[in-house]
């Protein structure tokens, strides 16, 4: 070890130490960032706000809450929600937050389709997305079981039972899972343990994860354009910023997004102090009874669209049960969206309006999924059923013509 | 190259000690997760089926589940592998769990029919499926008749078993 001299400054003393400058240095100043990008692309740092704010608040929450089926719908609705100074604002950012983290998950993951931001490199990108996905979901299902009332019983419930479905070992699966034969209180203690720690743990790796993957193939931009970074970063350091096609990730970036961040939290706070009955479904305001199911089922607004896949079969094909028949198309519609770098043979990495097939594709899968989520709310009889059914098949029929619509368009092109 | 033997076997130890500690772990760890004793040990609910009323639905607590006790009127014909006979009257005795994603179904008195809000799922009196994704008929729980108002939840029984043996093609039944 080189012998250390004294430090002038406490700055000094921690950088001959841990080095700071050159770690501030290649994670923020020299990270680059391309110029010709938008709004859209502050959804990650938005992200990551949102979940620090869930963090907080459900630290916040974890001091009174109490695991146990006797004890925890009181612990939310009278100690949190009455007796706790400003409990209740900290249960309207955790529900809230929720819900509108789902929102900006979905802008950010369809942004990335629209962009082409998944593929020619960038697949490790998506992958790690597609992770954090699922742990979200995990997190809000297991979250939503928490304050125990009628929705929350037969939410675990409905999604637990899902996993009977399981050939040979599904109905042992569904009691190993739940700890009983039914939601019992080791059923909410142990998603408590899921909710409070194992996912979020998982969810802060798989964030560092899913950073780490931008690294060497950068951050996709407007045009999908590619480019030396390395001739474009030197420009940038000669002081030629007006010329160079890239920014530092600090300060040019992130200063834009903490605007998008302010603007976002005024609308978010607006939310959580007047609008938030969406995220407080009346519905859970009853205590969970296992012996009397609400008239209605339906799950939180961002899981409507699997939701509507699942009970989209309603009746046999081929011999097939329509519970297998849904149970298959939910099975594909979770795992789907990993292997969309590899269903999409267009050698195109643009936005989808420049694309001659991929944006209608693209426009039909939003469309497809709105129609989805509207009936997934909707009562499962008479018409509502068919659509449902239509709009189920329509969802597997795009993604499984995908590879063929983009070979397609890749003749068009001529491979560029 | 005895350096790299001995390496060779210290990584082989390590990945023998390494194999048993993780298949150890797992087992406890899936273990721990399994049903408590006294949860699989609480099995069994004794019914009066004096009290039952014709055509109205009675629904008891059997491991947590819902059992629907339905006694048929005069004018509902006994179905045959579904109606049990306790005493002088036909009774459905089922598992009140949609089969489809165990939602409770509500019964109709007027309709003479089950119908699952969830779904819409529908079964007749006898827990038939006549509409919807239910893909099979409601699941009857083991009962034994001890006399000719009494019966026991949870306890296997003659009846019980030619009841659920006509069913055996179906290897979903619980």
């Amino acid at each position: 070890m080189a012998e250390f001299e004294k430090a002038n400054s406490v700055g000094e003393w921690f950088d001959q130490r841990l080095n700071t400058s050159g770690f501030w240095r290649v994670m923020m100043t020299e990270y680059w960032i391309p110029k010709n990008i938008n709004f859209l692309w502050a959804m990650g740092a938005l992200l990551a706000m949102l979940f620090t704010l869930l963090l907080v608040t459900g630290i916040f929450l974890l001091m009174y809450y109490k695991p146990d089926v006797n004890m925890a719908f009181d612990s939310v609705n009278y100690t949190i929600m009455q007796e706790v100074a400003y409990g209740w604002i900290f249960r309207n950012i955790h529900g809230v937050g929720a819900s509108v983290v789902f929102l900006v998950i979905y802008i950010h993951m369809f942004t990335g389709i629209y962009y082409g931001s998944y593929k020619k490199g960038r697949e490790m990108i998506w992958l790690s997305g597609m992770l954090l996905f699922v742990l979200f979901s995990a997190e809000g299902f297991s979250g939503y079981m928490l304050p125990w009332g009628q929705m929350s019983y037969w939410a675990a419930y409905v999604i637990t039972e899902i996993f009977g479905g399981i050939p040979f070992i599904g109905d042992e699966l569904v009691i190993w899972i739940r700890g009983n034969f039914y939601v019992a209180d080791a059923t909410l203690t142990r998603f408590f343990m899921l909710h409070v720690l194992l996912i979020p743990l998982a969810i802060l790796g798989a964030i560092v994860f899913h950073f780490y993957t931008l690294r060497f193939p950068h951050v996709n931009n407007e045009e999908g354009e590619f480019f030396d970074y390395k001739e474009e970063s030197e420009k940038y350091l000669a002081g030629d910023k007006k010329e160079s096609k890239v920014i530092a990730f600090w300060p040019d970036f992130l200063s834009k997004d903490f605007m998008v961040i302010s603007i976002f939290m005024i609308f978010f706070f607006y939310l959580v102090f007047y609008h938030n009955a969406f995220a407080m479904d009346p519905v859970n305001f009853d205590k969970a009874d296992g012996l009397k199911t609400p008239a209605h089922i339906y799950p939180e607004w961002y899981f409507l669209w699997s939701y509507e896949v699942l009970r989209g079969f309603f009746f046999d094909i081929a011999g097939i049960s329509g519970k297998s028949l849904g149970l298959i198309a939910f099975g594909f519609a979770q795992a789907i969206f990993f292997v969309l770098p590899w269903l999409d043979k267009s050698p195109m990495v643009k936005p989808a309006n420049q694309r001659p097939v991929f944006k209608y594709w693209f426009w039909i899968l939003m469309a497809d999924l709105f129609v989805l989520t509207i009936f997934g709310k909707l009562p499962p009889t008479g018409i509502n059923a068919w659509v449902g059914f239509y709009a189920s098949i329509t969802f597997i029929v795009l993604f499984l013509a995908l590879p063929y619509l983009t070979k397609l368009e890749a003749k068009m092109v001529g491979g560029k | 190259m005895i350096n790299e033997s001995r390496r060779g076997f210290m990584g082989k130890a390590f990945g023998a000690v390494a194999a048993v500690g993780a298949v150890g772990s797992l087992v406890a760890m899936k273990r721990s997760w399994d049903p408590l004793p006294s949860v699989m040990a609480a099995g069994f609910t004794t019914v009066d089926m004096s009290k039952l009323e014709e055509n109205k639905l009675e629904i008891v607590k059997w491991q947590g589940k819902p059992i629907f006790l339905l006694k048929f009127a005069a004018d509902m014909p006994a179905v045959e592998k579904r109606s049990v006979k306790v005493g002088e009257h036909y009774y459905s005795v089922m598992i009140g769990l949609c089969t489809h994603l165990g939602c409770i179904p509500a019964y109709s008195s007027a309709n003479k029919q089950f119908k699952c809000a969830c779904h819409g799922g529908e079964f007749d009196a006898a827990g038939i499926h006549t509409f919807g994704p239910p893909p099979r008929p409601l699941d009857i729980p083991p009962f034994a008749i001890k006399d000719e108002n009494t019966i026991v939840l949870g306890e296997s029984s003659p009846e019980y078993e030619a009841l659920i043996a006509s069913l055996s093609t179906d290897n979903n039944i619980a």
